[in-house]
């Protein structure tokens, strides 16, 4: 190790990463959302500092990915050409992925996952009467790049019914997947669509006992970057947990 | 005022249908139908890890969705050509799921001290806020299990167990069964880190 005690990551990179604030997530125990009460633990988490496995994490490589992964209108397409585009409003999802420090988050894998647009998921166990779109998989992945920056294309999804209180309803949303570069940066979450009037009775949503931080889920419509006469744009920012500054902090060697 | 920083985005449940984004041929997709990334490819002895993920009734959760984070033989993270990182699906009609992968070497804690080889795993699944973060330890480092720093910050020595698999006979390579309990008296500890 060198004698600076730095690791070769940037400086200001190398601390342990924060300590999750789990008020900005809901807790496992949410009894409107009935799948959670026998698979939620019931005994207080063990909470620990990181350890160096915990501050290290997966590396994906951008050569992992397809042209077409991040175009979701296009990657599951069966014919050539816009004759395999799939169904619905055409949407560029973008935004910067960034740490609570307000550090751009570069190179890290995303990977998104969602109902087409009649709200049906090409999934074995999906048998929601919508029918399938057949140039439609709904899964893509993508890179941020140097600057945290990502993008992908799709189309909207649609709302569609599940079993809870009856039959409760999803706002349209995409799943969304990140790793970041440590491993307890790992995050799985949903965005949502601003103004879509079924947010404020979503179960799913209501798991999450700040109201502001459900709002840090919605996703802005961005008319500055639609694509004229294609596709609207809608902004989504992602902020990943951060990681502390070193001070006065002697790692023992080999670590 | 106190000096302000970004909030984390909150978690949501990946859902029934996480396969999608994560194991699209699992789902059912012709997308990447020769990825295996529950065997993880590296140097030292090979290994399997078989498991359940129980809820509180009892019942195996089909939908489980895991990942795998390990060093590697040596000891290493993101040394080499090794990843460390798996992924596998519980099976949608028995629950079971399986990695195959290296046994890991020794880490050592913040402080120095080694602990006890382990995989971290990571639950995800409908009904599951956020995703669950536990480890497996091997049954046959009895005294570094006794050291390990982590096992040892469990305050009830009984819980400890949780963390701990069984080896299983197989003919092939040592086998290892790992049972997660999300609730019950067995309930596994789950981590904050």
């Amino acid at each position: 190790m060198p004698a600076d005690g730095m690791t070769g990551l940037m400086a200001g990179t190398q601390g342990d990463i924060m300590r999750r604030d789990r008020n900005q997530h809901p807790p496992a125990f949410t009894p409107q959302y009935k799948t959670s009460v026998l698979r939620s633990p019931r005994r207080a988490l063990v909470s620990l500092e990181p350890g160096p496995g915990e501050n290290a994490g997966p590396v994906f490589k951008a050569r992992i990915l397809e042209p077409l992964d991040n175009d979701l209108i296009r990657n599951y397409a069966q014919a050539e050409g816009n004759h395999g585009d799939a169904q619905g409003e055409r949407i560029i999802v973008h935004g910067k992925v960034l740490d609570e420090c307000g550090r751009p988050v570069p190179n890290t894998l995303i990977e998104v996952w969602q109902a087409n647009a009649g709200g049906r998921y090409r999934h074995k166990n999906d048998s929601y009467l919508a029918p399938l779109d057949p140039n439609f998989g709904g899964q893509g992945r993508c890179m941020t790049d140097a600057d945290g920056n990502y993008f992908f294309r799709t189309i909207r999804p649609g709302p569609y019914p599940w079993r809870n209180n009856g039959s409760d309803w999803r706002p349209a949303h995409i799943h969304i997947s990140l790793f970041g570069h440590a491993f307890v940066q790992r995050l799985v979450s949903q965005l949502y669509f601003e103004g879509d009037p079924l947010i404020p009775f979503c179960p799913i949503i209501g798991t999450l006992p700040d109201k502001a931080a459900a709002e840090r889920l919605v996703a802005r419509l961005d008319m500055g970057n639609a694509v004229p006469f294609d596709a609207l744009a809608y902004r989504f920012d992602v902020v990943l947990r951060g990681r502390r500054q070193t001070f006065f902090e002697n790692r023992p060697e080999g670590m | 005022m106190p000096v302000e920083y970004l909030k984390e985005t909150p978690s949501q449940t990946g859902g029934p249908y996480v396969h999608i984004g994560t194991l699209p041929a699992f789902a059912g997709l012709a997308v990447r139908t020769q990825e295996q990334p529950h065997i993880i490819d590296g140097a030292g002895e090979r290994i399997r890890i078989t498991g359940l993920v129980i809820d509180g009734s009892g019942t195996p959760v089909r939908d489980a969705l895991l990942e795998l984070w390990q060093a590697d033989a040596e000891g290493r993270h993101n040394a080499g050509d090794f990843s460390g990182w798996g992924r596998a699906a519980a099976s949608s009609e028995t629950g079971e799921w399986m990695f195959e992968t290296v046994r890991p070497g020794v880490v050592p804690w913040r402080d120095g001290r080694p602990q006890a080889p382990h995989v971290s795993l990571l639950i995800f699944a409908r009904g599951i806020n956020i995703h669950l973060h536990t480890r497996m330890y091997f049954p046959e480092d009895a005294a570094a299990l006794e050291a390990d720093p982590v096992l040892r910050s469990v305050e009830q020595a009984g819980r400890r167990a949780t963390l701990v698999a069984e080896r299983t006979a197989a003919a092939d390579m040592p086998s290892y069964r790992f049972t997660i309990h999300l609730q019950g008296d067995a309930e596994t500890v789950f981590f904050d880190m």
